[in-house]
């Protein structure tokens, strides 16, 4: 090993000299960070640039050349298509809708896994097996549970006589979840709120535990019941915690495409399109990498936009 | 908590919870152990088993279908992957804790940018990488690509553990004759262990779990793994083996979940020191 050396001597070596530089944080600094950072910058700034690249050329899987220049002719293109505005809207849709169950329902949660109680590990265990199913197979185990013919839920509702010839909900015994678009959309929501609460609870109570405990004992003390703790103390305390919160699952959530590549295939017709998906079906199934690149590339400003507002705001509200 | 009412609301109230995670798990391992005769007959009680529960659908999973395969490669692409991000990950996370001086404190952010070019935007222009690199069709993709998904989120999640830990021990460490690198390697590094077992876990469930890259680079079904596999071989057209998918999924999920709920309050505490610095 060369660290032998002792720092204090004068370097005369090529080996003690580099010894010597190593002791200095900035060398040392340098050299343990750079690989991680080249990794990335070559698997994810390499390819972003690329894939600039390619929305503005008409590079396909049979000629992936990116030689001719097109211009904005891919994005003109795509914007023309009527799948692109539903898909649009049917991301930002989902995601905002998603977020929102999952700020009130992790906010929940963490309430009450913030306190001890006995079987506390078996609950944490329970807890957190959406999270640590793959996305894909979770998106299978929803697809039997909602379907068309099959689903133990309109078993459930028939019984109750919600569903059937005399219920509520239509003659027929079943609901059909993935076959009509706006429940469609709303079964999607809900698998991914399913899927990302534990993930959501996990941040939202690391900044709950954070709060000091003694804030929330006084202000007892001064006669606060529940609900004015909460609301006064406990959730602008968390204010910066949940914008992270907000921010990671928004971005788990858009960028995700096998639910609906399971769930719907983005149907009935393009109902249930999103983004990703289209760009998918687009640039790798029908082999037109230009327009899949394009298409891809529409949430970025979104994101950006997103993520420096939230930022921001954790940002300040930290501080105070 | 006092009286006895609110501990009843308490503990109700926990059980809510856990049955919205669980249900579903739960109805699927019922269905796995199911007679096709009795699972697709109309309005039978989905929840009982009214003809005797049988084994095959397991049996048929782990011999008739390429479902071990999927596994082995999952196994393979998940230990690799784990292997890079730790290697890569741990040192990255140390020198933005303690060496990179004040540019360093901001590290969280950054990182987070990485985040906002998520896989649903590269996945095309890898694919080419990929294609030049001769790697489609081939496990190897996934290793090579996973990693810039667990890098990022491990560094960040380690930069919180490395900022807990006091700097007075890397100090002592250097007064007692310790080069830099000894002081993180022999001291700081161990205190750290939790942290770097919370980043395996998250990146091998990661990596299992990404499928977007998983089916754009592999379509050939004995280099599929199980997120792109199972889905694409376990159903034929319009044709779903249900209790077999059902029996693929439970068999991933139970031994992760355990993983998962037992490291939860290292997770809680990761996302608690990355927090407090943030910004």
């Amino acid at each position: 090993m060369k660290e032998g050396t002792v720092a204090h001597d004068r370097p005369t070596g090529l080996m003690a000299r580099m010894a010597l530089a190593l002791e200095r944080p900035r060398v040392l600094g340098t050299l343990m960070l750079a690989p991680a950072v080249l990794y990335v910058v070559a698997f994810v700034a390499v390819p972003f640039f690329i894939a600039i690249a390619l929305s503005v050329s008409d590079a396909t899987v049979g000629n992936p050349q990116i030689d001719t220049f097109v211009g904005l002719d891919n994005f003109i293109s795509v914007i023309s298509q009527d799948a692109f505005g539903i898909a649009l809207r049917n991301s930002l849709l989902i995601t905002t809708l998603t977020v929102l169950i999952l700020l009130v329902l992790a906010t929940t949660a963490v309430e009450l896994l913030a306190r001890e109680f006995r079987g506390k590990r078996l609950v944490q265990v329970l807890f957190m097996i959406p999270w640590a199913m793959p996305v894909a197979l979770s998106a299978i185990t929803w697809l039997w549970l909602l379907d068309s013919q099959y689903s133990p839920i309109d078993w459930v509702l028939v019984q109750l006589g919600l569903l059937g010839p005399d219920g509520p909900f239509g003659p027929s015994r079943n609901m059909f979840y993935l076959g009509r678009e706006w429940l469609a959309i709303g079964s999607v929501v809900f698998v991914d709120v399913w899927r990302t609460l534990p993930l959501a609870t996990i941040i939202v109570l690391a900044g709950r535990l954070s709060i000091p405990r003694e804030r929330i004992e006084q202000a007892q003390l001064d006669g606060a019941g529940f609900f004015r703790v909460l609301f006064r103390i406990i959730i602008p305390a968390l204010a910066p915690v949940l914008t992270v919160a907000i921010l990671f699952t928004a971005l788990l959530v858009i960028g995700e495409m096998s639910t609906i590549a399971l769930l719907t295939r983005g149907g009935p017709g393009h109902a249930t399109q999103i983004l990703p998906y289209w760009a998918y079906l687009k640039g790798i199934n029908s082999g037109d990498l230009a327009q899949g690149a394009a298409i891809a590339l529409f949430l970025f400003p979104v994101l950006l936009a997103a993520a420096i507002v939230a930022l921001r705001f954790a940002y300040r509200a930290g501080r105070d | 908590m006092r009286g006895y009412p609110r501990k009843l609301i308490f503990y109700a109230a926990i059980v809510l919870l856990v049955l919205f995670t669980t249900l579903p798990v739960l109805y699927a391992v019922i269905t796995i152990f199911k007679q096709e005769s009795e699972l697709y007959r109309f309005g039978a009680n989905p929840f009982i088993y009214e003809t005797a529960p049988t084994l095959d659908h397991l049996v048929y999973l782990f011999t008739s279908t390429p479902f071990p395969t999927f596994a082995m490669n999952s196994l393979v692409i998940g230990l690799c992957v784990v292997a890079i991000t730790v290697i890569l990950a741990v040192p990255a996370a140390y020198s933005l804790a303690r060496l990179t001086g004040h540019w360093g404190e901001h590290s969280g952010m950054a990182i987070f940018l990485v985040y906002l070019i998520p896989p649903t935007l590269l996945f095309i222009p890898l694919f080419r990488i990929v294609v030049t690199l001769g790697l489609a069709n081939s496990i190897w993709s996934l290793v090579l690509v996973l990693p810039t998904i667990t890098i990022p989120f491990c560094t960040w999640l380690l930069l919180g553990f490395f900022r807990s830990i006091p700097r007075q021990l890397d100090e002592a460490a250097l007064l007692d004759g310790c080069t830099r690198f000894q002081a993180f390697w022999k001291v700081v590094l161990p205190q750290a262990l939790p942290g770097i077992g919370a980043c395996i876990v998250f990146a091998f469930s990661l990596s299992l779990s990404n499928y977007i890259y998983a089916v754009t680079f592999i379509s050939e079904s004995a280099s599929r793994n199980i997120s792109a596999g199972v889905p694409t071989e376990l159903i034929r057209g319009d044709v779903y083996f249900w209790p077999s998918l059902m029996a693929a999924t439970t068999a991933v999920a139970i031994p992760l979940g355990i993983a998962y709920g037992l490291l939860f309050d290292y997770l809680v505490r990761g996302f608690q020191s990355a927090g407090a610095k943030e910004g």
